[in-house]
C-alpha cells in the first residue's frame, strides 16, 4: 500500500513529520518498507520552446530542432511529430531520464545519422492522454522555459507492508484510523455530503438467488449527462503516486476511492449495458473481455455481473471492454458492492487474475461502506465531469456476523506480562472503531465492520498490545533447566557421522532435495519416481531417491573447473514415497580423480574401491558399530560397477544393510558425460544403525587381557577363484572361535604358476590362548586343523 | 711389590694409541682380556701375603676403575663422531610437501544448526523432528490458515499431487503441530530442518532452512518469548550487546505476532550487527493462536505459550558475511571449502560457539 504524509493528513490532524508517522506505523504493525521520492524522474521533464526548425537530411518525416531548456545553450533533438513547429512550448526529456508510458531510459542517440540529445513528449508517452499523434502543446511563455512540468513530485511517497489481516488499512483513512489510535494525531470526521438525487436509477439490478452466489450486496447509483475528461492535475499525481496510470476523470475518481477508502467502486458506460444488470453464477464456457484486454472463459458459478446480452465482468475482480467508460461517455451507473472473500479468491486464482480489487474483496471489505462509497465517487465525478445522479439503488443485504467478545483485563497480563486498566482499555478500542460495555471487571466488545479479523479475545489482546507498544512487554530471562536430553539417539549418531564422513577428508555439500528425473532414474530402484506438479524447472522435477545424483551433478560443475581430485559429501533426506514420513535419512559420499597427484614422495594412483571401503567402515565404527559386526560382502546396487563394490551388513551378509560402497557403474560415468574415469562412492544407511541399547559404561565388558604368549602362524593356499577373502576369513575365524582371534588376509595372486580360475590366497591367523600357553604341538594341531577344514570345504591345496 | 704409577702410565699410552674400533678392542684385550695387564695383576690378589694384600687390591681396583671409565669415555667418543658423521649425511630439505592428506569441511547451513542447536540447549530445548513432505492439513489448516486464506499467498507452494493436499512443507511449523499431538504438554522444542518455496531469484532459493522453537507451559507469557529471544540473539552473533525490536506483524498461528529486528550498521564495507541505526529483520514469532492448541489437542484454558521461526541460511549469510543465498546450495568445492568449517569445531556451550 504506497501513501503520502498529504494523503494521510486529508484524514488526521497531526503535527508529525514524514519520519515520525513512519516510524509509528512501523511500530503499531504496518511496516513502512521504504520512503521514497514519488517520482524522482518527473522532476527531468522540463518546459521548453522549439526556436529552429529543420528537415532532417535523411528522413522525409522527421525534423531537427533546436530548443531553449533555460540552460543558456539551445539543445539538439530530433523529432517526427507533425506539429513540431517554431515557437512552440513543449515537454523536454533529456537524455537519462525514464519514459514513463514505456519505462525507457533515454540516451544520447543517434537517428538516421544525426544525434539527439533527449526527446519532446507526446502525452500518450507521459500517460497524460491516450493521444499518440504529436508531441504536447503547451500555452507557456518565455518565462517559463526551464520550469518543471510536473509540479508537486517531490512529496515522497511510503510503501507499507499491509499483513492480511488488515484490509481496513489498504485505505488511506484505515491507516489514519491506527495512527490516531496510536496517539499521533486526531482522526477527522468525514465531511457529510450533500447531493441532489433526484430520479431513481433507470438500470433495474438483480442478484439471483443461488448456491454459492459471490455477491451480497449491488449498491448503484446512474449518473447521467457527465462529460469524461482527463483529471485535474492534483488527482492525476495522486494517480501516478500509487503506481497506476491516470486514465480518465471517472476511472480515476473509481480508484481514488479505493486507495483512500479500501471502497473498490466500478464504473460503468449506463448507455452499453443491455437492459438490466443480474449478478449470478457463470456457467461454464461463457466469456468475456475484460479490462486488462484479455479475453477469459469461465468455468461454472464464478460471480458474473451481467446483463441481457451476457456477461460484463467479473464480480469484485475486473469489469469488462464491452461496458468500459470511454472519453465520449455520458451516462455511466456506478457499482459499490460486497463480494464475499472466499468466492472472490477462488475465482481469481482459478483465471490467474490479480487486480487491487480482487486485492481488497479477498481479504474484506467493510460491508457498511456502500453508500459512503458511492457518495465520494458521486462528489468527486459530479465535481470533475458534472451531470446529475440518480437515487441509490442498493440490492441484497449481508447478515451481520459480527459476535460481541468477552474480555477479561487480566487474560491481557497473563498472555502479554504487563498490566493494563480497564480506561486504556476502553480507549485504546473505542478509537479503533470497537464499542463496548462493562460489565463489572469483564467487558463486552463489538468489533467494528471494517474489522472482520478480531473474532476473538486474544485478537482484541494483540489490538491492545501493538498499540501500546511491543516495547511495554517485559523482558523475562530464560530458565536454564534441562528436563529432557537436547539430541535423541538419532539425532546424536546424524551429528556423530556427519563431522566422521568431513574428518575423512570429506566436504559437506548441501543440495536441493529435488533433482533431474534423468539422472536419478539412474541410482533409484523405486518402480515409479515423485514427481512435483509444478517444479521450478524441468531439471529438478522429482524428489531425490538417492544422494548421487545431485552429488554427482555438483561434481561434473566441479570438474569442469578443472578441480578433478574431489571428496564430497551430503547428509540428508532421500525419499521413496509422496507421503509424509515416507523417507528416510543417508549419508552419500563421493570421491574422484587422484589419490595423490605428482607427488615426489608418493607413487601416483587413482582413488580405489579400498579407498571408500575403508573410509566406510571407519564411519560405521566411528558411530559405534563394532568391526566384528560388520559383514563385508559382494551384493551390490546396479549404480555401481559390479565387480568393484561391495555391501557392509550387520550380522550376516544378509543382515540390515549398513552402507554399500564401489566404483559408480561404467556406463553411467559415460552417460553423464563425466570427465573423469573412476567415480567412488559409498552411501550410509543411518536409519538402519542399531540404536545401542545401552550406555557406553554398562557396554563395555571387564578388561581381561591373556597373560599367555599370542601366537601368529602363516597359511597359502590355491582354492578356486570363486571364494571371496570374506568368506574365508569367515569360516577360518569359525574353527576355532575361543583360540583364533584374528585372521588377515596379506597376499592374493593370480596368473602365472596358478592354475587359471584358481587364486593363491595367503592370510596370517592371530591365536589367543586364555588358559595356558600354547606348545608347539598344540599349535601343530590347530595349523593341521585349518589346513584339512579349508581344504575339504573348499578343495583348496596347501601352497608350498 | 708393583708399581702401580708405571703400570697406569704404561696403560694410559696404550690407551693413547687407540685410533679406530678395531685397535680399541685389541688394546682392551690386553687390558682385560684373559691374559691382560690388569687380569694378570688380579691373578696375583691370592700369592700375596695378608698384610700386602689389602693396599694391592685398593690399588689395584682404582687403576681398574679409572681405566675402565678412560676406555668407555673413548667408546663414547666414537659413537658420537659416528653419529656425527652420520648425520652430515642425512640432511633433507624439510621444506619439500609431505604425504597427502585430505581435510573435510562442515557445510555452513549444518555448522549454524549445531550453533543454534547448542544455544537452545542451555536453556532446555530438545530437538523434534518432521518429515520435509507433508500434507495440506499440517502445513496449513492446524495452522490456522484455511484454504483460500490470503495467507497462503506468502508461501508459494510445491505440490505432489495435483489435489494439492501434499506438498513440500513450505515452513518448519508443520512440527509444532505432530510434537503436540503426539506427546503431552509442557513442550520446549526446536526444530531445524529444510524448507521450501516456489521461489528463485537473489534472495531466495527454493530450498532453505528454518528452525522452529515452541514453549508451551501454564504460565509462559510474551515476556518469556522476548526474554528466549534476546538471550539467543546475543549468544548467536556473540556480542555483549545487541539492538532488537519486536515489531507487531501477522502469522495466522500466533496471535499476537511480531517479527523480530536487529540493529546492524555497515562498517568499513562490513556488517556489523547488533549496533547501528538499521534494522534488519532476521525472525517471526508470536504467542501461539488458541486455535491452534486447540488443533493439537492442547488445553488453550491452561497452556499458553510462544512460538518462533529463523531463517537458518539468512543467520549463517549475517554471522558469516556470506552474500549469496543461491551459492549455498550450488557444490562450488572452491566456496564450501572457503565458508566451510573444520570438522572438530563442534559448537559447544563450555568450549564457545566458534573458535
Amino acid at each position: 500500500m504506497i501513501t503520502s504524509l498529504s494523503w494521510i493528513k486529508n484524514h488526521l490532524e497531526t503535527k508529525a513529520n514524514l519520519n515520525q508517522v513512519a516510524e509509528r506505523l512501523t511500530e503499531i504493525g504496518l511496516e513502512v518498507e521504504n520512503i521514497k521520492s514519488s517520482n524522482a524522474n518527473l522532476d527531468n521533464f522540463i518546459v521548453c520552446k522549439v526556436i529552429k526548425l529543420q528537415k532532417h537530411p535523411n528522413a522525409d518525416k522527421l525534423k531537427l530542432c533546436d530548443i531553449d531548456i533555460g540552460s543558456g545553450t539551445l539543445v539538439k533533438v530530433v523529432c517526427g511529430a507533425q506539429n513540431a513547429r517554431e515557437g512552440l512550448f513543449a515537454v523536454y526529456a533529456p537524455p537519462g531520464s525514464v519514459v514513463p508510458k514505456t519505462n525507457m531510459k533515454l540516451k544520447i542517440a543517434k537517428i538516421r545519422g544525426i544525434e539527439s540529445h533527449g526527446m519532446l513528449c507526446s502525452g500518450y508517452e507521459l500517460n497524460e492522454s491516450s493521444d499518440k499523434e504529436g508531441i504536447i502543446e503547451l500555452n507557456k511563455k518565455e518565462k517559463n522555459i526551464g520550469e518543471k512540468y510536473f509540479k508537486n513530485t517531490g512529496e515522497k511517497t511510503m510503501d507499507i507492508a499491509i499483513t492480511p489481516n488488515r484490509p481496513d488499512c489498504l485505505g488511506v483513512r484505515g491507516i489514519a484510523r491506527d495512527l490516531a489510535s496510536s496517539g499521533i494525531g486526531r482522526l477527522k470526521k468525514q465531511p457529510p455530503i450533500k447531493i441532489n438525487q433526484k430520479f431513481k436509477n433507470p438500470i433495474k439490478v438483480s442478484i439471483k438467488k443461488e448456491k454459492g452466489q459471490g455477491c451480497a450486496i449491488f449498491g448503484s447509483v446512474y449518473i447521467r449527462n457527465v462529460q469524461n475528461k482527463e483529471s485535474p492535475d492534483w488527482l492525476k499525481k495522486r494517480i501516478i503516486s500509487l503506481g497506476l496510470k491516470p486514465v480518465s476523470a471517472i476511472v480515476d475518481a473509481t480508484n481514488y476511492v479505493m486507495f483512500d477508502l479500501n471502497r473498490p467502486l466500478h464504473a460503468y458506460d449506463a448507455d452499453k449495458i443491455d437492459q438490466e444488470i443480474i449478478v449470478r453464477n457463470s456457467k461454464k464456457g461463457e466469456s468475456f473481455e475484460a479490462l486488462d484486454n484479455k479475453k477469459y472463459t469461465l468455468e461454472n458459478n464464478m460471480c458474473a455481473i451481467s446483463d441481457k446480452s451476457g456477461v460484463l465482468g467479473l464480480g469484485g475482480i475486473i469489469g469488462g471492454t464491452r461496458s468500459g467508460t470511454e472519453m465520449s461517455t455520458k451516462n455511466i451507473l456506478l457499482e459499490s458492492a460486497y463480494f464475499f472473500p472466499t468466492s472472490t479468491r477462488k475465482t481469481s486464482k482459478m483465471l490467474n487474475i490479480d487486480t487491487d480489487a480482487k486485492y481488497r474483496f479477498e481479504r474484506g471489505i467493510d460491508p457498511d461502506s456502500i453508500k459512503i462509497g458511492l457518495e465520494l465517487g458521486i462528489c468527486m465525478i459530479l465535481d470533475m465531469c458534472g451531470g446529475e445522479a440518480s437515487k441509490f439503488s442498493i440490492e441484497g443485504k449481508l447478515k451481520d456476523e459480527r459476535k460481541i467478545i468477552d474480555l477479561e483485563p487480566e487474560k491481557f497480563s497473563k498472555v502479554i506480562g504487563f498490566t493494563i486498566t480497564s480506561a486504556e482499555i476502553k480507549k485504546i478500542l473505542t478509537s479503533l472503531g470497537c464499542s463496548l460495555k462493562m460489565n463489572g471487571k469483564k467487558m463486552k466488545v463489538l468489533p467494528p465492520t471494517w474489522r472482520p479479523d478480531i473474532k476473538e479475545d486474544i485478537d482484541l489482546i494483540e489490538e491492545l498490545t501493538r498499540i501500546k507498544g511491543y516495547d511495554k512487554v517485559p523482558l523475562i530471562s530464560p530458565e536454564k533447566e534441562n528436563v529432557k536430553d537436547t539430541l535423541n539417539y538419532r539425532q546424536k549418531i546424524f551429528h556423530f557421522a556427519q563431522r566422521s564422513v568431513a574428518a575423512k577428508g570429506y566436504t559437506e555439500a548441501v543440495t536441493w532435495s529435488f533433482t533431474d528425473s534423468k539422472t536419478n532414474i539412474l541410482f533409484s530402484d523405486l518402480k515409479s519416481e515423485i514427481k512435483l506438479s509444478n517444479p521450478i524447472s524441468t531439471d529438478l522435477d522429482v524428489l531425490r531417491s538417492s544422494l548421487y545424483s545431485n552429488l554427482i551433478i555438483g561434481a561434473k560443475k566441479n570438474i569442469h573447473r578443472n578441480f578433478e581430485d574431489l571428496m564430497m559429501f551430503e547428509i540428508g533426506p532421500i525419499f521413496k514415497g509422496n507421503k509424509p514420513g515416507e523417507q528416510s535419512t543417508m549419508i552419500g559420499a563421493i570421491k574422484t580423480g587422484k589419490y595423490s597427484r605428482k607427488n615426489w614422495i608418493e607413487k601416483e594412483r587413482n582413488f580405489d574401491v579400498f579407498d571408500i571401503k575403508n573410509d566406510a567402515l571407519r564411519i560405521l565404527n566411528e558411530i559405534g558399530i563394532d568391526s566384528s559386526k560388520i559383514t563385508v560382502s559382494n551384493k551390490s546396487k546396479k549404480w555401481y560397477h559390479p565387480g568393484r563394490s561391495g555391501l557392509l551388513s550387520l550380522g550376516s551378509s544378509s543382515g540390515p544393510e549398513l552402507a554399500y560402497f564401489g566404483e559408480i557403474h561404467p556406463s553411467i560415468i559415460k552417460k553423464l558425460d563425466l570427465k573423469t574415469d573412476n567415480i567412488l562412492g559409498f552411501e550410509i544407511f543411518l536409519d538402519n544403525v542399531p540404536e545401542s541399547r545401552k550406555k557406553i559404561r554398562e557396554a563395555k565388558p571387564q578388561f581381561v587381557v591373556s597373560d599367555y604368549q599370542k601366537v601368529v602362524r602363516d597359511f597359502a593356499f590355491v582354492i578356486d577363484e570363486k571364494y571371496s577373502s570374506g568368506e574365508i576369513i569367515n569360516f577360518v575365524k569359525k574353527i576355532d572361535k575361543n583360540l583364533i582371534k584374528n585372521v588377515k588376509i596379506f597376499d592374493v595372486y593370480q596368473g602365472e604358476n596358478i592354475t587359471s580360475g584358481k587364486k593363491s590366497i595367503a592370510f596370517s591367523v592371530t591365536l589367543e590362548p586364555k588358559d595356558k600357553t600354547l606348545s608347539e604341538k598344540d599349535i601343530e594341531e590347530v595349523s593341521k586343523k585349518i589346513i584339512s577344514i579349508v581344504q575339504e570345504t573348499t578343495g583348496a591345496t596347501l601352497r608350498s | 711389590m708393583e708399581n702401580f704409577n708405571q703400570i697406569e702410565s704404561e696403560i694410559l699410552n696404550k690407551i693413547k694409541s687407540i685410533k679406530d674400533r678395531s685397535s680399541y678392542e685389541s688394546i682392551k684385550t690386553e687390558i682385560f682380556g684373559k691374559k691382560g695387564i690388569i687380569t694378570e695383576l688380579f691373578k696375583k690378589i691370592g700369592s700375596l701375603e695378608q698384610l700386602q694384600r689389602k693396599d694391592y687390591a685398593s690399588n689395584l681396583n682404582f687403576l681398574k676403575t679409572k681405566v675402565t671409565e678412560i676406555l668407555e669415555k673413548k667408546l663414547e667418543n666414537f659413537d658420537q663422531s659416528e653419529i656425527n658423521k652420520k648425520l652430515k649425511n642425512e640432511k633433507i630439505d624439510v621444506t619439500l610437501p609431505g604425504r597427502t592428506f585430505f581435510t573435510g569441511k562442515i557445510h555452513p547451513v549444518s555448522q549454524v544448526i549445531d550453533e543454534v542447536t547448542s544455544i537452545f540447549s542451555e536453556i532446555g530445548f530438545s530437538v523434534e523432528e518432521g518429515p520435509d513432505v507433508e500434507n495440506e492439513y499440517y502445513n496449513f489448516s492446524a495452522l490456522n490458515t484455511p484454504e483460500n486464506h490470503p495467507a497462503r499467498d506468502m508461501h508459494d507452494t510445491f505440490y505432489l499431487s495435483n489435489t494439492k493436499d501434499l506438498l513440500l512443507r513450505t515452513h518448519t511449523s508443520p512440527v509444532q503441530i505432530r510434537t503436540m499431538l503426539k506427546s503431552k504438554p509442557p513442550f520446549k522444542i526446536i526444530a531445524p530442518g529444510r524448507t521450501y518455496r516456489h521461489d528463485s531469484d537473489q534472495t531466495h532459493s527454493p530450498m532453505f532452512h528454518q528452525l522452529e522453537g515452541l514453549h508451551i507451559d501454564r504460565n509462559i507469557n510474551m515476556g518469556h518469548l522476548k526474554g528466549c529471544l534476546y538471550y539467543f540473539v546475543k549468544k548467536f552473533f556473540e556480542v555483549e550487546k545487541v539492538k532488537i525490536r519486536f515489531r507487531p506483524s501477522h502469522f495466522p498461528f500466533t496471535e499476537p505476532s511480531a517479527e523480530v529486528d536487529i540493529g546492524y550498521k555497515i562498517q568499513d564495507g562490513k556488517i556489523k550487527i547488533g549496533e547501528g541505526d538499521k534494522w534488519l529483520e532476521i525472525l517471526g514469532c508470536g504467542m501461539v493462536h488458541p486455535q491452534v492448541l486447540k488443533n493439537a489437542k492442547v488445553n488453550s484454558k491452561q497452556y499458553q505459550g510462544y512460538a518462533f521461526g529463523v531463517g537458518i541460511d539468512r543467520l549463517a549469510m549475517l554471522k558469516y558475511g556470506i552474500n549469496d543465498l543461491r551459492a549455498f546450495f550450488e557444490s562450488d568445492i572452491r566456496w564450501l571449502e572457503f565458508y566451510g568449517f573444520d570438522p572438530l569445531d563442534v559448537p559447544t556451550n563450555y568450549r564457545g560457539l566458534s573458535r
